[in-house]
Order: C-alpha cells, then structure tokens, then sequence
C-alpha cells in the first residue's frame, strides 16, 4: 500500500495509542513516545513494522504516542491510519 | 446460549474492550453502530476484530451491533471485518422489514463461506426500534432460520413515536407485549430494551422485573452496574428449578406406570407446563457450566 | 509574657535556626499547604543552608521546594510520603543525602526517642490564640485532625505555631496545647481550602473498581470478622471507598454495629458512623469536609495522635485493635510484598503511609488493585521497592481473581468455600502477562537516593536513581 496523505488514528486515552503516519520519500521512520517504552518499546515497534508488513508499506513516516494500549490496540490503530492515508495498488 | 444480560461497549474504547468479559453480563454488544462516530467507523471495526482476534473471552456470547442496512455499506464493511472473528450474533438495528434480515443472512452465508465456518452458525438479532419494525415483527422474527431473539430498543422507537420515554414505560407497553408475542411466535427469544438511569437502582430492578413478567427472556444493559441484578432477575429462582425437576420427575414416573394423565400439588401437569421445566433445567444447566450461581 | 512573632523571617530568626539544623512540618494542609513553602522561601532568603526537613508528607504544591534542593538550602528529606513532582527530582538524583521514608507509626516513634531530632517544628494550624493553643478543627482554613503534629509539638526543641486565624486566648477547642509552644505568628493565609480537601474522595464509578469493592466486601463477609465489635480502616481510592459503601450496606442487613474505623477519614465513613455501623471514629488525618464537621460536632469522632494511631513504640497503638483494612497498591510480587513508593520505572510517587503499619497490625489486611493498569502488570517477580512486607499482606482482589497469602490457609478455604474465584498469585500473574505480553524490566539504576525505614526501625529496602 502507498501512503498518499496525511492521517492520524486512535486517541491519548489512557490505554489507547495515537498514530500519526504521513507520506515519506525513502523508506519506513517510525518514532515511538510510549509511558511503557521500557517495558514494550520492542513488543510496540515489532507490531508496528509486522502490521506495516501486512500492509505492504515500505515508505511513511509515523509516530506513536502510546498510553500503555495492548498489542492489539497497537495494531489495530496502526493498521487504521495505514488505511486512512493510503489506497490499496490493485 | 445464556442471554439474560447484554451489555453494550462502545467499539471504539480500547480500555472497555479489554475489561468485557468479566463484568459479569451473559452477551457482550460490540457496538459499531451508535456509539461509534461516523468518521470513527472504519477504526471500531478494525481495533474490535483486532481485540476479538487476541482476548480470549470465555463465557461470553459474542454480539457485534453493525450499522444498519440504510448506512450506506458500513453494514457490510462491518460484516467483512468481523464474520471471520465468529462472533455468536450480529445485532442488526433499525430493521424495519424482514427483506433487510434476509439480505444481512446471505452476506452473512457469503462470508461464512469464504472463511470457512459452517454455515448458519452466526444468528442474527433484529432490533425493533422504528413504528414500523413493531408492525412488522412477526415478519421479521420467522424472516430467517438464524434468528434467535427479537430485541426491543425503546429509545429509538419512543422518538419515532413522537412521545416522552419515561421510567414508568408505559408508552412502550403495547410494543414489549407486541414484540415478545411476535418473538415466541416465530419461536425465539425476546430482549428488552435497557433501562437508561444508571443511577437508579431501585428502578433497573422493577423495569427488569415487569420484562420478566410481560416475557422477555433477557434484558440489555448500557451500564455494567445493572447487570447483577439482570442477571437475577431473569435466572431461575431455586423454588422454580426445585418444582421443575419434581415435574420431570412426576413425568417419568407416570409413564413407568403407564399412568396418561399427571397431576403435581393439586395441579395437572400438562404440555405447557413440562415444557416450561425443561426450559427451567435448560437454563440451569447453562448456568452451572458458565459457573454462577442460580440466584442469589 | 509573649510569644506573638511578627513574621515568619523574624521567627527564624528568634529561633536561631542556623545550617545544619532539622525543621519540621505536618502535612494536614495537603496540597492546599502554604506553611512549608512559606517557611523554606523565609529560610532562603535569610541565606541559611543544609538545612534538613522532616515533613509528614510532601505533596506536588510543594515544587518550589526543588529549586531549594538544587541549591542546597535543604540538604536532606524525611517524610513518609512524597508525591511525584517532588519524587521525580528526587528519584533523578537532586539531592546528594539519601531521603529517609518511614511509615506514619515510625516517624513519631523515632521523634519521640530522639533518633530523628526535630530543631524547629513549624506547626500551620487553621486556628490559634496567642499563647499557641491551636486546633485544625475551627477557622477558614479548618483541616479537622492534626494528628501528625502531636509529635513534633511534643518533642522538637522550639515550636512555632503558624495561624491565619488567631483567637482570643483561650482557644474554645485545643488540640495541641500551648505547653508546647514557643511563637506564634499570624499569616494572611495558611493555605487554599480548595487544595486541603483530598483529591481522591469520590467512589468509583469505574465498572471494573465496582466489581473489586463488590469482592472485596464478600472477602470481608466470609472472613469471620463481620460481626459485632469489629473494626475497619480503608484507604481513600475510588475503589476502597466503595468497598466501604458495599459493606455499610452488608452490615445494615445484618444488623452488625462495629467498633470503629480508622483512617484518613472521609465522608463515607462518617456516613457509616452515622448509620449507626460503628460506634467511633478514630480519626488521625481528615480528607474532607464532611470529615471536618463531623470532627467538630459528633462526640464519637475523635481526634488522635500519630503515635496513637501507629507507633510500634507505643504500649499499644489503635492499629493493634484493627480487624480488616483494605489498601491499594503500584505493585505486588509473588511474595504478597507491596509497593507504594514508587511506580513501575522506578519513580518515587508516594509513600508508606500508613500501609506498612495498618497491615502490621490489622487480622485481615486485603489489598485492592487492576490486574493490568495502562499494560504494566501488578504482579511482578520482585516489587521495585518493597513498602509493605508479604507476611502482613493476606489477601490480594483484582477484577480477574483474589489470591490469598499461603500463610492463611483457613481463609483461603473459608473464600473457596464461599463461592469466591480465588485464584493462586503466580496464575493471576500468567492472566495478566497473556494480556499484557511479557514485559521487559531491569531499569538502569544509579546510586541509592532514598532509605525505607520500616516500621520496626529496620531497612526493608532502598530506591535507587533513574538514569535517564
């Protein structure tokens, strides 16, 4: 999938993660703010870069700003803003 | 399948999700519909598989209240999404004719298809909350075999009324009794709309009681505070499971003895009445394998 | 003879506070507390340094006070509690002297034997008259109970009593006596009622807290300690408090009247004792003003002393006479031990309390607390900084389970039996780890910069600088 536009996803609730993804020229720059960075930074970028896998993107720029949401809420937010700012290569 | 508590979570709250299933309600409502934003639509549908996929919710019936069939195709972006979670039921609201019910089974068939689940396994509910949809309940009970209850959403239907909802619910008389006889016409259950006052206590258990006493089988929750007192409500009492057994037992019995008519306290024993015991044990075996206790 | 002072810089001065000298401050103000700021910005600017504070509690009104540490007007902190703002300086290592925590018990204990001298105790009381009679239950800036002061006033060197309220002599109601009290100075205010009313007095509303408050009751009904004479203490979180309101409810069914609850009184209690649920109030801090009334206008209420509350040193002390208390908790390990101290990255954000001394004393000590809080799991292998040790921690409720101590085996058979999901801690622990993922911890960790000081004197455990 091609990152076209801008797009954000999720909220700053606690338990939940605000996505911010945005077209990028070269490759993948995510930049991770988490209140558990210590504890899941390597649990939270393993579901970014496997939901970015999922979807094909090889080129955005995205920042997480985590409020302790769970893996599935991570990959849930991260895969609607992917959706919000792309479209689908047929 | 228990329903005696349905508990609606808004879709798109990651901290209610995670927290459903032990709020003590027999059925969770996934809501993508009313509680859901329309610009947040797309991200409830997509964080409720997420979360259904990863929680393992035991003792649960999993429901997931769609978009109704005039919302563009929200509806079948919902189903897409979630058919392949095999959720337990999907809540359609609004249904106003037994065509829409109709069209959501065979996207439903298409689905279960694709992802393999054996067909007719997910039912459906149909929320009756328009003027018309109480006309036509009946028609939209027996509209299809995936049917399992009839669900009345009063808030909805009072504004399509054009008259006050109110604690005491009388202007919502005539639709309970319409939808619960069209419901056990058609042979389903039926639920009852929730009782809104989240503060009132008192007032959730007389509106579950009048429920149980007009047919309802169940009743819908906003609020998991309501939900123990759902609960009671609408299990059966240990007097009733008591006289329940001693009916299949005084069944059995005469037809040992070849004995046709039965008679129990005074009173003859007749189809209505075994049938009501079998459903009584039902529930109470039921209830013993979700692990609560029968009453309180 | 008179001991009216003119300003608190004049006071200082009287008092001949020199460098190196300990000050103290009682923390019923909480964070409506202008005394302790007002006191260290007068000891500043009168170019005193390495001075030590010996405060109840230091709470976040208390900010300005890093710039103090910074510039090492105070050198070293006591305290029992500290909130986060302060806690995370200094968890950052502003201070060079270890911080020494005690709980509520211990602090009056080691004031009294002298192990931590007091010079000067600065006493803010919200009325006084001019020989230093002073209560926290009358004037504008009414706080109720000023039981952690008793000590101080007893047995610091010099006291000086703080008022924006000064009454003719002799005050109509007298807690601390003047016996005690060396100046007094009158201030425009002594602090913000909006700020003294505790920020954590409200039952729950959260589903989740309901359904811990609903468990915990039932623990407490199926206990064996539901009866006649039994007494009750709770903390002030949302779910504690309707733990407690669950309970009113249990004990009007059954007709049961306690003998007391303690505490950090609320008006949840008040209410219970107004039910008719318990015969007094014994009431060493008020969080609210209901509590304050209540103080001032039920006989049954009282008003006691730190050192009645909770010294170990005491002959006895009311925690002794304590059957349940239900408590919160940052952490828990498999050992029952307790942490709130710190939370889980290490940062200081609170204190003993009186947690280690009411699960010291108490027959059933529950605590209540969410399996998983914002994805960090309660249960740890090992508590970041033990506060309360596992051996006086018997049972633990989450909304996903209670585990009970291995050292109640009757009680953990009476919950089964009563029909509760009690669930062993290390399988609780799984629950929340299969939600959570596993997480990684092993914080990086500099020097000590705080000592906990149990309750019998003893170091039960230290905390340790975060590097950033």
């Amino acid at each position: 999938m091609e990152i076209k536009k801008k797009a954000v996803a999720g909220t700053m609730e606690s338990s939940d993660v605000f996505v911010d993804i945005a077209p990028s020229e070269e490759g993948l720059y995510i930049d991770i703010q988490s209140v558990v960075y210590n504890q899941f930074g390597e649990q939270i970028k393993k579901a970014v870069h496997e939901t970015f896998r999922q979807f094909q993107v090889e080129r955005a720029k995205v920042t997480l700003n985590d409020r302790g949401a769970l893996d599935c809420t991570i990959r849930a937010r991260v895969e609607t803003a992917i959706k919000r700012a792309g479209r689908e290569e047929e | 399948m228990l329903l005696r508590s349905l508990l609606f979570l808004p879709g798109n709250n990651p901290n209610m999700l995670a927290n459903g299933d032990i709020l003590g309600a027999d059925g969770i409502i996934f809501d993508l519909e009313d509680a859901v934003a329309p610009d947040e639509k797309d991200a409830a549908r997509i964080l409720v598989r997420s979360c259904l996929k990863q929680m393992k919710l035991i003792g649960v019936t999993t429901i997931i209240r769609i978009n109704s069939l005039d919302s563009y195709d929200y509806w079948k972006e919902d189903l897409d999404e979630l058919i392949p979670c095999r959720p337990d039921i999907i809540l359609i609201p609004k249904v106003n004719d037994p065509k829409e019910v109709i069209i959501a089974s065979e996207y439903i068939a298409e689905l279960e298809l694709i992802s393999g689940i054996e067909k007719g396994r997910i039912r459906i509910m149909p929320l009756i909350e328009t003027a018309l949809g109480v006309e036509n309940a009946f028609a939209i009970a027996s509209a299809d075999q995936r049917n399992i209850a009839l669900f009345l959403g009063a808030e909805d239907l009072t504004a399509d009324m054009r008259c006050q909802r109110t604690t005491e619910g009388t202007e919502i008389f005539y639709a309970r009794n319409r939808v619960v006889m069209a419901a056990r016409a058609a042979g389903i259950e039926a639920i009852d709309t929730p009782f809104t006052d989240i503060n009132d206590e008192n007032g959730n258990y007389q509106d579950a009681v009048t429920a149980k006493m007009i047919g309802f089988s169940g009743k819908a929750n906003i609020t998991p505070r309501h939900v123990k007192t759902v609960n009671q409500v609408f299990s059966p009492t240990a007097e009733e499971i008591e006289y329940a057994h001693e009916v299949l037992f005084a069944i059995e019995k005469a037809k040992e003895q070849g004995k046709g008519a039965v008679s129990l306290y005074g009173k003859m024993i007749d189809k209505p009445i075994v049938l009501r015991a079998e459903q009584v044990l039902a529930m109470e075996e039921a209830l013993i394998r979700k692990g609560s206790a029968c009453y309180e | 003879m008179n001991k009216l002072v003119s300003s608190v810089k004049e006071v200082i001065r009287q008092a001949r506070l020199k460098d190196g000298m300990t000050i103290s401050f009682h923390h019923h103000l909480r964070n409506g507390d202008y005394v302790l700021n007002t006191v260290v910005e007068a000891i500043a600017q009168l170019g005193l340094h390495d001075i030590t504070i010996n405060a109840s509690s230091i709470f976040d009104v208390h900010a300005p006070l890093i710039e103090h540490l910074r510039n090492k007007v105070i050198t070293g902190l006591e305290c029992s509690y500290m909130g986060g703002v302060a806690g995370k300086a200094i968890t950052e290592g502003i201070l060079e002297k270890r911080v020494v925590f005690r709980s509520h018990g211990g602090r009056p204990a080691d004031i009294e034997s002298g192990k931590s001298h007091i010079d000067v105790a600065f006493i803010a009381a919200p009325c006084a008259d001019p020989m230093g009679n002073c209560t926290g239950q009358l004037g504008p800036s009414a706080c109720g109970s000023l039981g952690y002061a008793y000590a101080d006033a007893m047995h610091a060197d010099q006291v000086v009593v703080l008022t924006d309220n000064l009454k003719p002599y002799p005050l109509s109601t007298i807690s601390i006596s003047e016996i005690y009290v060396d100046y007094v100075v009158e201030l425009d205010k002594i602090g913000d009622p909006a700020g003294i009313v505790s920020g954590t007095t409200r039952i729950t509303r959260d589903p989740v807290g309901l359904l811990m408050a609903d468990y915990a009751a039932q623990v407490i009904a199926h206990s064996g300690l539901l009866k006649d004479g039994m007494s009750f203490q709770t903390g002030a979180g949302g779910a504690s408090l309707a733990a407690a309101k669950f309970l009113q409810k249990i004990m009007l069914e059954k007709k049961i009247q306690g003998s007391f609850v303690m505490g950090g009184i609320t008006g949840y209690l008040v209410d219970m004792l107004n039910a008719g649920c318990f015969r007094s109030i014994m009431d060493v801090q008020c969080f609210d003003m209901d509590a304050v009334e209540s103080l001032r206008s039920n006989p049954n209420h009282h008003e006691v002393t730190a050192c009645h509350y909770a010294s170990p040193a005491a002959k006895s002390a009311i925690i002794n006479s304590l059957d349940v208390v239900i408590l919160g908790a940052t952490e828990i390990d498999t050992n029952f031990n307790v942490n709130v101290h710190t939370d889980s990255n290490g940062y200081i954000m609170g204190g003993s309390g009186g947690h280690s001394d009411a699960a010291a004393g108490s027959k059933l000590c529950m605590i209540i607390a969410p399996l998983v809080r914002a994805r960090l799991p309660l249960i740890r292998d090992r508590v970041t900084c033990i506060t309360t040790p596992g051996n006086t921690v018997d049972v633990l409720v989450t909304q996903r389970g209670i585990a009970v101590n291995p050292n109640r085996p009757d009680l953990k058979n009476t919950l089964i039996a009563a029909g509760l999901p009690v669930t062993a801690i290390e399988d609780l622990q799984k629950t929340a780890l299969a939600i959570t993922g596993e997480p990684k911890w092993g914080l990086k960790k500099g020097r000590a910069v705080a000592d906990v000081i149990y309750r019998d004197g003893t170091l039960i455990d230290q905390i340790y600088q975060v590097l950033s």
